[in-house]
């Protein structure tokens, strides 16, 4: 079993959270600030922090609410909804995307440490018309089913072949253990970041 | 060869909805939003089994938060709503019996607020008793989980052929043992969510959500609500995964938006999160089995005697159907002359247990293919072997006393290419005879507990090979395609050709993401000899296309593709005759459709473009849209000895596991599975290996990781911290083959996949452990307390773990 599926001590996040729990559990639905926050004029926003961070390349000023995650900013806030959220928790890499280069889980992560850094989503991939290399392997070895998990296993990748152009297929498994995939498409996800990453070396040569 | 007469099935297709997938634009329910949308938030009462005396809601009533409060006092048609039998409230009234009870739905426009809200209801209840047993569900003196039913059985399915007595009479050796496995959670990656809009003045209500099966949500959504049908529209929006789990569930959750749409006349969003949505939604069953089996010193099976009991929980849901599985195939691809199986589901208070891939077969799988393996060992010969001796071959007869016949049945051909392509017999006899040295786990128990100078000396150590011991195992079924005698079998498919040769189509069986656009794409295009990317698939909406039933039971590709095939011919013919007539030809003249144009077989020169022939065939007002509709052939089934042919055809596949355990860790790690199955033909090449990648992967999670355990009705694995499902790294190598047998109906003969391949592998990983270990685990799943201990651990509220 690997590291991201162990128990984990009471996280960062769940500690910010954990209040006003429900029968289960940590239950709190944080992005329902969704509905007050797309509308100014309704919710009390006076501890809402303004903060600036490049989102897919444009710069984006928002304020953020203390507890907001990165997600909720994404898809509540920006209506980025390519990102999904699937076990809020920091446990399965659904909600994948890229900060300053690194992959992050985003509802692992205060919208608030995103302040003055970059992000990168599933829907800031393409260039014009033109898929990315790893969207485009993805969909010819179909890397996917339902297409749940797709944007964090690209989003995964994606940083993954930033470090390592050229992954062996034991550091892709080690490298994509983070995303949980149920459909359990792995074997041609691998696939898929393999051709990515020919494709991706083809392309620089 | 047989593909030779194909252009594109069988091929490789790369997938309809890839190009939304991959870029995140495909639209799941919860990245849909309305303008002036609610949201729903659930009230429960954490506890198991209570009578509800009252709900106060005094305490929030007047909050601006909160737009209203929809409980069951709300409803204006049906209170309580099933599959089978009408026992599940849509909001409890009388009585809570399992903790994801609902009684009651706030809504607002901060599901924040709402959430705060929720704390200050207060029900007052009078706690039940607890039934958590399911083995208890029938004594005389247990709680009645539904006093209005008079007890706690929600079905028995009980089969009678020959005489089971006399065959044990006649038999050399009896072997009696049970297994049991638990409850498991779909994991379906997306959580529920579904909007409700309130259509203006009198068109009623669209539902647009992550629903597996619509046509059965608005059965549910138009009961609740009192109206036809015809005022209920539900959409299927983009399905993140569902493995039979989006049905009840989501019929229940559209149907509370619903009610609080037309209360408020605004959209209604309910969305859950993990935890909730562990905590509400229903269960893979879990089993007890107990097997008897007399068989000959020649290894004949003379007689096999089942008990089962399924745990079906707070609800009765599909459990009537579910288990109607288990009872038909119980005793696995073998023939038996003697066969008396019970097969009965249970009421508890534990989570409700309805479909999920697999529907009732891993479990009775896993049990009976870990008994051919002990049969095999106590004579002295292979696993391989004991089923050549037992199983089915053309014309023999099942447990349901059915023949099988007009279609290849290929238990044995599945099982020798298995067995070739790993090299079985001999592997697995090589590893039966590892060195039998073992942890000495007594010793090791008794030096903890007395611990004097602890020295450790070189013998005390194992040689990694002592450590990791390889094993092979194997597993084989046979599995009826379609709902069989569970229901109406029929499918509607809509073809619609457009002027410039594309064409709309729709199936009225709903894509769960597992690839069912693609199929049916490739098969229309197929007749037409079109491209499947000149082929456009519609969101499936109840408005469009007829009652398909709903899509479980594998039957995606076998009835949906022939409708499919059945819509297209009939739009080729009309095409044909456009042409016959255009041209002159006699009404003899075959065509050949393909690459997009048309020409008479005996002129391939004389070629029209496919998108002229539309052209023209249009100005010429011929209709290019059609309904195809395919049903299956009428089953017939004697309920009270469960004897009849139950399904109208059958599939079969074998897997072979390959593991090594970790004897100091009990970890045990699949390196390779090879899965064999006969699918009828392969339509959709692509979408057929993920199929297999998908259920071996689902199939080891059974085997060795996943559980849904229970303490007083309350799941201890509320989120994916605690319920483990497989990730990249847990699996070797899988190894799809397929072995594409004859058969009459569907598409092409194209038949089933999606569930066959998960049924198999939990029963071939565990006889791959018995080949390494050299024991018997007869309790699913065998994690690492369960190969080191012998029994599963679970943490408590106190320390230390039971
Ligand atoms: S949703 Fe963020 S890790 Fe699961
Ligand atoms: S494609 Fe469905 S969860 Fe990964």
């Amino acid at each position: 079993m690997d590291e991201s599926k162990k128990p984990k001590a009471i996280s960062r996040r769940k500690f910010i959270k954990g209040v006003g729990t429900g029968i289960v559990g940590t239950y709190v639905v944080p992005s329902a600030l969704s509905a007050i926050g797309k509308e100014e004029k309704k919710g009390p926003k006076e501890d809402w922090i303004p903060i600036s961070l490049t989102v897919n390349g444009k710069k984006v000023r928002v304020k953020v609410e203390p507890r907001m995650t990165l997600a909720e900013l994404l898809r509540e806030e920006l209506e980025l909804t390519g990102t999904k959220v699937v076990c809020n928790r920091g446990e399965c890499g659904g909600c994948t995307v890229v900060l300053d280069g690194k992959a992050v889980y985003s509802c692992h992560i205060l919208a608030l440490d995103a302040d003055g850094k970059e992000v990168l989503t599933v829907e800031g991939l393409m260039q014009g018309e033109a898929l990315h290399p790893l969207q485009e392997a993805f969909w010819e070895k179909d890397g996917l089913q339902c297409g749940f998990c797709t944007p964090g296993q690209i989003m995964a990748a994606y940083a993954l072949l930033k470090r390592r152009p050229r992954p062996s297929v034991e550091e892709i498994k080690e490298g994509m253990s983070g995303n949980l995939c149920r459909c359990a498409a792995y074997p041609k996800i691998i696939e898929s970041v393999q051709a990515a990453a020919e494709k991706m070396a083809g392309r620089s040569s | 060869m047989k593909k030779s007469k194909f252009n594109i099935v069988g091929k490789p297709v790369i997938r309809q909805d890839g190009l939304e997938k991959v870029t995140g634009q495909a639209k799941f329910a919860d990245d849909i939003n309305y303008p002036n949308q609610l949201y729903g938030v659930m009230v429960r009462v954490p506890v198991a089994h209570a009578k509800i005396r009252s709900i106060d809601y005094s305490a929030i009533e007047n909050h601006p938060a909160l737009t209203t409060i929809c409980d069951a006092n709300d409803i204006p048609g049906a209170k309580k709503v099933g599959p089978i039998k009408q026992d599940q409230p849509i909001f409890c009234y009388q009585k809570i019996v399992t903790p994801g009870d609902v009684v009651a739905m706030l809504v607002g426009e901060s599901e924040e607020e709402l959430l705060r809200l929720r704390e200050l209801v207060n029900v007052e209840y009078e706690p039940l008793p607890v039934l958590t047993d399911p083995r208890k569900a029938l004594e005389p003196d247990a709680p009645l989980i539904h006093p209005e039913l008079g007890s706690n059985l929600v079905i028995h399915h009980p089969l009678r052929k020959g005489d089971v007595e006399k065959g044990f009479a006649e038999s050399d050796y009896i072997l009696e043992q049970t297994y049991t496995t638990p409850f498991i959670e779909h994991a379906y990656i997306e959580p529920e969510a579904v909007i409700a809009i309130p259509r203006e003045g009198n068109k009623g209500v669209h539902i647009v959500g992550s629903i597996q099966n619509p046509y059965t949500t608005r059965k549910v959504v138009a009961a609740v609500l009192g109206w036809p049908l015809a005022k209920v529209r539900i959409q299927q929006a983009e399905l993140g995964g569902s493995f039979g789990g989006k049905d009840d569930i989501m019929n229940i959750l559209s149907a509370r938006a619903a009610v609080a749409a037309l209360k408020t006349g605004r959209p209604v969003k309910i969305r859950y999160r993990r935890e909730e949505s562990i905590q509400e939604s229903y269960k893979r069953h879990a089993y007890y089995m107990h097997y008897k089996v007399g068989f000959t010193r020649e290894g004949k099976i003379k007689a096999m005697k089942i008990d089962i009991i399924a745990d079906g929980g707070a609800y009765s849901s599909m459990t009537p159907f579910v288990t109607w599985r288990t009872v038909v195939q119980a005793t696995g691809p073998y023939e038996i002359e003697n066969v008396w199986t019970d097969v009965r589901g249970v009421y508890t208070n534990n989570p409700y247990a309805g479909a999920m891939r697999g529907f009732g077969s891993p479990q009775p799988i896993f049990a009976q293919e870990s008994i051919m393996d002990e049969i095999a060992v106590q004579l002295g010969m292979t696993p391989d072997e004991i089923r050549r001796i037992n199983g089915f071959r053309s014309g023999s007869i099942t447990a349901t006393g059915q023949k099988l016949e007009k279609h290849d049945v290929n238990v044995l051909t599945v099982l020798e290419t298995a067995v070739r392509e790993t090299d079985f017999a001999r592997r697995w006899r090589e590893n039966q005879q590892q060195t039998k040295k073992r942890l000495d786990l007594a010793a090791l128990e008794e030096a903890a507990a007395n611990p004097g100078p602890f020295i450790l000396h070189k013998e005390d150590f194992l040689e990694p090979e002592e450590v990791l011991r390889k094993g092979i195992g194997l597993a084989v079924s046979f599995r009826g395609t379609s709902l069989g005698a569970e229901g109406v079998d029929a499918v509607a498919a809509y073809l619609s050709l457009q002027q410039d040769g594309s064409a709309y189509l729709l199936s009225g069986l709903a894509e769960n993401g597992q690839g069912m656009r693609t199929t049916y794409s490739i098969i229309a295009a197929e007749v037409l000899g079109l491209r499947p990317e000149d082929i456009y698939y519609l969101d499936l909406d109840t408005g469009y296309v007829g009652d398909s039933g709903p899509t479980v039971a594998s039957r995606a590709t076998l009835m949906g593709g022939g409708a499919t095939k059945v819509a297209a011919e009939t739009l080729r013919q009309r095409l044909e005759k456009v042409l016959r007539r255009h041209w002159n030809l006699p009404e003899t003249t075959n065509f050949v459709f393909a690459d997009r144009t048309v020409y008479p077989e005996n002129q391939p020169d004389r070629k029209i473009a496919f998108a002229e022939l539309c052209n023209l065939a249009y100005w010429e007002g011929v209709n290019l849209a059609t309904i195809g509709w395919y049903s299956g052939p009428k089953v017939h089934w004697d309920e009270s000895v469960g004897q009849g042919p139950a399904y109208f055809t059958y599939v079969y596949g074998c897997q072979v596991a390959e593991v090594t355990v970790n004897l100091s860790t009990g970890e045990v790690y699949v390196e390779r599975v090879v899965a064999v199955h006969d699918p009828g033909t392969v339509i959709n090449l692509l979408g057929a290996q993920g199929q297999v990648y998908g259920g071996v992967t689902q199939g080891a999670g059974y085997g060795l990781w996943e559980e849904i355990s229970v303490d007083q009705g309350f799941i201890r694995e509320l989120n994916f911290d605690q319920y483990l499902i497989p990730t990249s790294k847990d699996i070797g190598e899988i190894v799809p083959i397929f072995v594409e047998g004859e058969e009459r109906y569907g598409a092409w003969g194209a038949k089933s996949l999606g569930e066959p391949t998960l049924e198999l592998t939990a029963a071939a990983i565990a006889n791959a452990v018995r080949n390494a270990t050299g024991r018997r685990f007869h309790h699913l799943p065998l994690n690492l307390e369960e190969i080191l201990l012998g029994r599963k651990l679970y943490p408590t509220s106190k320390r230390g773990s039971v």
